[in-house]
């Protein structure tokens, strides 16, 4: 039972930052229809870049702030002069992230080196508290609340305020958008950018318990897409969703079988695509 | 107010609008009215930068706007009613309404009050989504969601397509009170019946140019232009009211 609880807890820290790391995946293809191969690397940049600053300043706030910031320039610099140029060709346009994922790759290596790290605790989050028999760490709880503050901010963002009903009309009809007076293209941009930051975000929320380390990127990628797969592409709602079921799946998968969590991973999205090939939350 | 000269739309390689000149004069109505698949949504096309011009100039008082970004265009208060009303479906009511809104300072501006003391309808299905409309009521919704943008030039591109006699006496309505308020207004039909009953002056399309231009009266009359473009059958009179 203590097992249970604690599995589950473990599991909803990981669908926390996979939501963080998913939203903004999901909303660059709700808007721009773009498959960001990239997007697990505006994540890696996230650590590292927090993990430089943060050791400089002595401050993991600052750390987290230069690496959202840092990594939003990142990421509207890559849709305003590249991606952009490529609009309308889906397969182009992946092809370009997958390169951008690369070079991030591989800038980070020869930038960073190879040796892994850590971020440091938040003040206070260090240690854990105890239910009963249930011990759980501080933070990751933590997390979980700071994912569900983030959801419901992008929710009210998107379902109450004037520039998300303006993000919804440019994903309706990008076309007559333009038309009635919306910059579809900074919309974009934008979009594009908080996707990145928020990617970057997860790097830093994670980094305490999952570090940093060579590869990160491709680790979590496949992850981020099973979200946004199960969830249906461009759904925020979705994300949620998707996030929890694998989240909570991928967690147990390693706890129970070890040897089978590729397996484990991807057989709940076969399934939702086999009953609902949109996905969950996902429009044809 | 606006000049239309010597347009040239293309489509990949197929060639549509063949050089097409046009002119809207301050406060009036212009009609264009031709059959299907002559052009006329490609020349509302044109002048708001859905698609580019490959040769000629939009002159918007005296600002040459061809192949500006749409936004931009549309930032200059020339607003669109376009061609299959394209609500934006999983907006409410209101926030199609609220993201085309351009407030004006002029006396009698189009406010969101204005606009729902003008269609009723729409304030009682303000909550309801774009989709949930009816036909009607989503040609409503494009005429005032270009009217909150308090446009200088109003495009409509068969703004009667698909609805009830009843409806259409309304747009009419409409289209009068728009440019007595000052409104110029360019309206695109293949409904030449009602465009004429609107109009100061209507300009006859074919296969990408226009072949005619009169007053909508004496076109009303003219049968051999009638029958060779409009399909129009043989007379009645008309009615203008
Ligand atoms: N996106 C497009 N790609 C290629 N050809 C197109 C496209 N849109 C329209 N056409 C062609 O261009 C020509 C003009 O089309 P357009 O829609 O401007 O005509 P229209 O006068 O508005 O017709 P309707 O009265 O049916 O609305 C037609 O032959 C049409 O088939
Ligand atoms: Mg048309």
């Amino acid at each position: 039972m203590t097992y249970l609880i604690t599995q589950t807890l473990n599991g909803l820290f990981s669908a926390a930052l996979l939501f963080l790391i998913a939203s903004g995946l999901t909303l660059a293809f709700g808007v721009m229809r773009i498959v960001n191969i990239a997007h697990g690397s505006f994540y890696m940049l996230g650590a590292y870049v927090a993990y430089t600053v943060t050791a400089r300043t002595q401050s993991l706030l600052a750390g987290a702030v230069a690496a959202m910031a840092g990594v939003a320039l990142v990421g509207f610099a890559v849709e305003r002069f590249f991606l952009r140029r490529l609009a309308a060709q889906p397969l182009a346009q992946m092809m370009m992230t997958m390169g951008f994922a690369l070079v991030f790759r591989d800038a980070a290596l020869m930038i960073w080196g190879g040796d892994p790290f850590t971020l440091p605790y938040p003040p206070g989050l260090a240690g854990s508290f105890a239910a009963g028999d249930v011990v759980f760490p501080l933070y990751r709880l933590f997390v979980v609340l700071v994912a569900a503050a983030v959801g419901v901010a992008l929710w009210a963002v998107n379902e109450k305020t004037l520039l998300g009903a303006k993000l919804r009309a440019a994903v309706d009809d990008p076309e007559m958008a333009g038309g009635t007076g919306i910059n579809v293209g900074l919309l974009s941009g934008l979009v594009f950018a908080a996707g990145a930051a928020l990617a970057a975000f997860g790097g830093v929320m994670g980094g305490p318990i999952l570090g940093g380390y060579p590869g990160m990127d491709f680790d979590l990628l496949p992850l981020a897409f099973v979200v946004v797969i199960i969830g249906g592409m461009g759904s925020l709602k979705g994300a949620l969703a998707g996030s929890i079921v694998v989240g909570l799946v991928d967690n147990f998968g390693k706890a129970l079988v070890p040897e089978l969590s590729y397996f484990t991973l991807f057989a709940p999205m076969v399934i939702v695509l086999a009953i609902k090939p949109t996905g969950l939350y996902g429009r044809a | 107010m606006l000049n239309i000269i010597d347009l040239h739309t293309y489509y990949g390689d197929s060639h549509v609008l063949q050089g097409v000149n046009i002119q809207v004069e301050q406060g009036t109505v212009a009609a264009v009215v031709g059959r299907n698949g002559v052009g006329k949504t490609t020349l509302c096309r044109s002048i708001v930068g859905f698609t580019p011009v490959r040769a000629g100039r939009v002159v918007f008082n005296g600002d040459d706007i061809t192949n500006l970004a749409s936004h931009t265009i549309a930032s200059r208060r020339i607003s669109l009613v376009p061609q299959g009303r394209r609500i934006f479906a999983s907006l409410t009511v209101q926030e199609n309404l609220a993201i085309a809104s351009q407030p004006s300072p002029s006396a009698g501006a189009w406010t969101m009050e204005k606009i729902f003391s003008v269609f009723p309808r729409l304030a009682e299905r303000g909550r309801h989504r774009g989709d949930e409309l009816s036909g009607g009521e989503q040609q409503m919704l494009a005429i005032a969601r270009a009217l909150v943008a308090n446009p200088i030039l109003l495009l409509m591109d068969e703004p009667t397509e698909g609805l009830a006699p009843a409806v259409v006496a309304t747009v009419g309505r409409l289209i009068r009170r728009v440019k007595d308020e000052g409104t110029s207004i360019l309206l695109v039909e293949q409904n030449a019946a009602f465009a004429v009953q609107v109009s100061d002056i209507a300009y006859v399309m074919s296969k990408g140019t226009i072949v005619h231009s009169s007053d909508p009266r004496a076109l009303w009359r003219n049968e051999e232009i009638k029958t060779q473009f409009l399909g129009v059958p043989p007379p009645r009179t008309l009615r203008r009211d």
